[in-house]
């Protein structure tokens, strides 16, 4: 049995330890995410062919597509964290949680913006109440109650947990965006990139569309870890390995 | 695993159960209940008659686009494959509007006609370079003139 990946996984829950990991981790993620995310902008923007029916239009893909996917990446992953908040009642894990919600609320954000101007000049509109369309904003909103809760709470572990309710609930809403498009008539159009079976994407222009798809995911590991860091330093105020790194900070 | 976590683990899953099962009903309800367009044939079967006014869905017939001379005025068939619609409409239209286009109109019966007061048009999850759409095009034009070339054959 490899018995050392749950040992190292509750070793990593210590709020120190995750401190010094994710300090260390951080500043590569970012390199990672600004690299690979200029690589698919000039690869996108610039080497991909236009499009045969929406010419040079359909680039907003590049930006729109990713940024979809992390809206619902990152609010598995927040269910995720939630759940586990509220069966062991883990500190990292709320932490994570609660800092997931403002960068998928942002990617969430947008989706919708890009989607709406790449409507505007597609479709004809700007908005247009389908299923794919609709349940999108319903995730909005879900992060936006998840934020909210979350910050209603004079203790934040209450909050956190009262807010990871929401977000384990919310999931739901998760099959639903992303299915939306094979279960209703929409005015969307379905999914090109398939994990079963072909997409429907010339190979040229797939590989910026996957390598922003990295980068965005590189931008979340840095943004969560920077977030759930200064979390951890204000739940564990006044424990030594706090104090520690303030008197460090005092020296210097 | 002790007690304490056994029953938060119990109740977090009933509880998200419960969740689930009363989204998978009302998604189920909805579908019948939440179309967001009706095909030609489908309002020629009496499927939108509760409607006053819906969305028609189809593709744009070749070469049933006729534009009047001294207004805005558009008069096209929209076609699905068991019916066809002719549609009138006055504004602007997208880009993509075109024939062989999948559209979406918002507008009510007028008799037999659709009278329309928005026209989207839909495009479809592929993308590719021109060229290949030409070549491809081109591929299966070929193909088509083997197929008939065996039918004449065939025929013979």
């Amino acid at each position: 049995m490899a018995n050392w990946i749950p040992l190292w996984l509750h070793k990593l829950s210590s709020p120190p330890v995750f401190y010094r990991f994710a300090g260390t981790l951080r500043p590569w993620a970012i390199a990672l995410a600004l690299v690979l995310g200029l690589v698919a902008l000039y690869g996108g923007l610039v080497l991909a062919p236009p499009d045969y029916q929406q010419g040079d239009d359909y680039r907003i893909i590049f930006i729109h597509v990713p940024c979809a996917w992390m809206s619902l990446f990152i609010y598995a992953l927040m269910g995720i964290a939630a759940f586990i908040a509220l069966v062991w009642r883990i500190k990292l894990a709320e932490v994570v949680a609660m800092a997931s919600a403002p960068i998928g609320a942002a990617f969430t954000f947008i989706t919708l913006v890009t989607g709406s101007l790449w409507g505007e000049r597609m479709w004809g509109t700007w908005w247009t109440w389908d299923a794919r369309l609709t349940s999108e904003l319903v995730l909005l909103f879900l992060y936006l109650g998840v934020i909210a809760l979350y910050h209603s709470f004079e203790d934040r572990r209450q909050g956190a947990r009262t807010a990871a309710f929401l977000a384990l609930i919310g999931i739901v809403n998760v099959p639903i965006v992303h299915f939306s498009v094979n279960w209703w008539n929409t005015l969307h159009q379905g999914s090109t990139i398939r994990l079963l079976g072909p997409s429907t994407i010339a190979p040229s222009m797939i590989w910026p569309l996957l390598t922003m798809m990295i980068a965005t995911k590189c931008y979340y590991v840095a943004s969560l870890f920077g977030r759930a860091r200064a979390d951890l330093l204000a739940l564990e105020s006044g424990k030594d390995w706090v104090r520690q790194i303030a008197e460090g900070e005092v020296r210097r | 695993m002790n007690p304490t976590r056994q029953r938060r683990l119990t109740l977090v899953i009933a509880i998200l159960a419960a969740v689930i099962v009363a989204a998978a009903l009302i998604v189920y309800a909805l579908q019948q209940n939440m179309n967001y367009l009706f095909t030609p044939s489908q309002v020629q079967a009496g499927d939108a008659t509760h409607y006053k006014t819906f969305r028609l869905g189809g593709m744009v017939k070749q070469g049933s686009i006729q534009r009047s001379s001294d207004s805005l005025k558009v008069t096209f068939t929209v076609v699905d494959a068991g019916g066809a619609m002719p549609v009138e409409y006055t504004g602007i239209l997208p880009d993509l509007f075109r024939e062989n286009q999948s559209v979406i109109a918002t507008g009510h019966l007028d008799g037999a006609r659709f009278v329309a007061t928005e026209v989207l048009a839909k495009h479809d999850e592929t993308y590719m370079p021109k060229e290949l759409k030409d070549a491809m095009a081109k591929a299966h034009a070929g193909k088509h003139i083997d197929e008939s070339v065996n039918q004449d054959k065939q025929q013979l």
